[in-house]
């Protein structure tokens, strides 16, 4: 297994080069506006309807993204198994990647083509079925497809579990793709299987092939992402650190469905994550080109100053839903009889 | 194994519920497995054993999941060891005639296939001595309709992970109304992308946060329920 050299991938190029990147918004909240029905898979519109998504990534460079990622969260067989098209993974992430690239390609500036990977949806042994090694092959199988049309970069998004970010870091370095990985931090402050923002660059420790940066994606929204970006960056000041924050909170008016985040609240998250020490941001669930392009304004316009606090957070964008995750210690212990396992 | 080890059967009545309280917590299966067995044998009735053991136990598991102690890891392991205390149960609680809170049918919604919360929401609810109907994943309104029809519960539970599947929980709910049975059911909703606001506007009863509060709001509805059917009796 070779390491790709790093010093010459096209993201670590352009971030050296520019400083800061803006990644994309959301792909799954902008296809509903495009007709995609709920419950849908959205990866089978790169072969059923191909020029929505060559519009969705055409609108995210015009409103000012670095990176645009492949339709192809969803990817794994695990997850086409629910639309019965398991058998086409390689087939749809290929195009995936092909439909970014083309937009990229044509962009007449440095665009990157992220290949999106997001979970299996399965939970690995020994708590589920999953064995270590057939996520791994799934996730291979993904990656092959996104390598072959054209993507830069493996983009692990929206994890919870160390184990599977790990089968899909070495998923990646099977397919010799640099990769970046980010966790949800949606379940009191760390993800919903317990790993602490703090803890997010150590995941891949044992892994030959390190990351090329780390962050955070979805989650609850703009203050709580913040929030986890002060926890990561105080564990690493020198990590490359990614925010992909959601825009605000969900919610319906009428039948829609919309986000609470403005434009102008997402260019005080871009200026904020930029104090806090992130350099690949972005939007997730609900942000639109119009929240993207007062983004990347602010990416362009902010002088990076001092680190904020949590308060300045609270302040400047509402807030948090959730607590923050705590280191343990304050955690009231339960008063135990003998103890049975260490 | 060092001298402190404990011997379940030395243990007190009280002593061992403590115990069986500790190793819920620690997901020990076999020990829980055990416990269960030494408490009938010591003429517990079935319902003292769900309820004073087992319960109890996994409400304190629940307590510390809402406050952020616990995570999904370690509550699944503590579902899975109430589970075989339940399966130890559940034939003699069914010969007993043990009282039951309620009925829920659960399910995630269609094109989501997590069920990681939606399976702990129907372990913890079960363990809380509702009956459980979980008809798994990626469900059409359809499948909500049959299981309402064939299973008559109380409670509906819609789950959901992803904010590509979430707005579908309406799609039911919207289905219920047309057909003029939205106000028989219960329905409470939950998943990670969603939120109390989100729950009211798509038409729930109740956004749960966790499987913790699904059991307290759950019982919240239920004690509601038999409360006005008391007073229009």
């Amino acid at each position: 297994m070779s390491s790709p050299d790093i010093s010459t991938n096209p993201l670590s190029e352009l971030l050296a080069k520019k400083g800061v990147l803006l990644a994309d918004g959301a792909t799954g909240t902008n296809l509903f506006a495009m007709g995609l029905e709920s419950g849908e898979a959205p990866e089978l519109w790169n072969e059923d309807a191909p020029e929505k998504i060559v519009k969705l990534h055409q609108d995210f460079v015009d409103a000012g993204s670095d990176i645009i990622l492949t339709n192809s969260f969803g990817g794994t067989r695990h997850r086409l198994k629910l639309h019965h098209a398991q058998d086409r993974a390689f087939a749809l992430n290929k195009r995936a990647a092909e439909i970014a690239r083309q937009v990229a390609d044509n962009a007449g500036r440095p665009v990157i083509v992220a290949g999106s990977v997001g979970p299996t949806g399965e939970l690995l042994v020994p708590l589920g079925a999953l064995t270590y090694e057939d996520a791994v092959d799934a996730f291979v199988e993904q990656i092959e497809g996104l390598k072959a049309g054209g993507a830069d970069v493996a983009w692990i998004e929206t994890m919870s579990a160390p184990d599977e970010i790990r089968a899909a870091a070495e998923a990646a370095a099977k397919c010799g793709m640099p990769y970046t990985y980010t966790g949800s931090f949606d379940t009191a402050g760390k993800t919903m299987m317990g790993l602490h923002p703090k803890d997010i660059h150590n995941v891949t420790n044992e892994m030959e092939q390190a990351p090329l940066a780390v962050g955070a994606n979805c989650g609850v929204g703009a203050s709580d992402i913040l929030a986890s970006l002060l926890d990561m960056k105080e564990a690493n000041p020198d990590g490359t650190i990614i925010v992909k924050g959601n825009c605000g909170i969900p919610e319906f008016r009428g039948s829609e469905i919309h986000y609470s985040g403005t434009p102008p609240l997402m260019a005080e998250y871009v200026r904020l994550a930029m104090d806090a020490g992130a350099t690949i941001i972005g939007g997730c669930c609900g942000t639109s080109c119009d929240h993207l392009r007062a983004m990347r304004e602010a990416i362009d316009t902010h002088q990076k100053t001092e680190k904020p606090s949590l308060d300045d957070i609270r302040e400047k964008i509402g807030p948090l839903r959730n607590k923050t995750a705590g280191d343990g210690t304050e955690a009231p212990k339960r008063e135990r009889r003998g103890r049975r396992r260490a | 194994m060092s001298e402190d080890e404990i011997i379940l059967s030395e243990l007190s009545d009280d002593e061992l519920v403590q115990q069986m309280h500790d190793d819920l917590y620690d997901g020990l299966k076999e020990e829980i497995e055990e416990g269960t067995t030494i408490l009938l044998d010591r003429g517990w009735a079935p319902y003292d054993v769900l309820t004073k053991a087992l319960v109890e136990g996994m409400r304190i598991v629940g307590e510390d999941f809402r406050d952020g102690i616990l995570f999904v890891p370690e509550v699944l392991l503590s579902a899975n060891a109430m589970k075989a205390g339940m399966a130890i149960l559940r034939p003699l609680l069914a010969e007993t005639g043990a009282p039951k809170l309620g009925k829920m049918v659960i399910g995630t919604v269609k094109g989501d296939i997590h069920d990681i919360g939606k399976n702990l929401v129907g372990m913890m609810m079960e363990g809380a001595g509702f009956d459980v109907v979980d008809i798994g994943i990626n469900n059409p309104v359809e499948n909500y309709l049959e299981a309402i029809d064939e299973h008559e519960p109380d409670i509906i539970g819609m789950s959901a992970l992803l904010t590509t599947t979430m707005p579908y929980m309406k799609v039911v709910i919207d289905t219920m109304k047309e057909k003029g049975i939205r106000d028989d059911y219960v329905v409470l909703v939950g998943g990670a992308p969603l939120n109390e606001e989100f729950g009211m506007a798509v038409g729930a009863d109740a956004y749960c946060r966790d499987a913790a509060v699904a059991v307290e709001t759950a019982k919240e509805f239920m004690k509601r329920k038999h409360n006005s059917m008391a007073s229009a009796g």
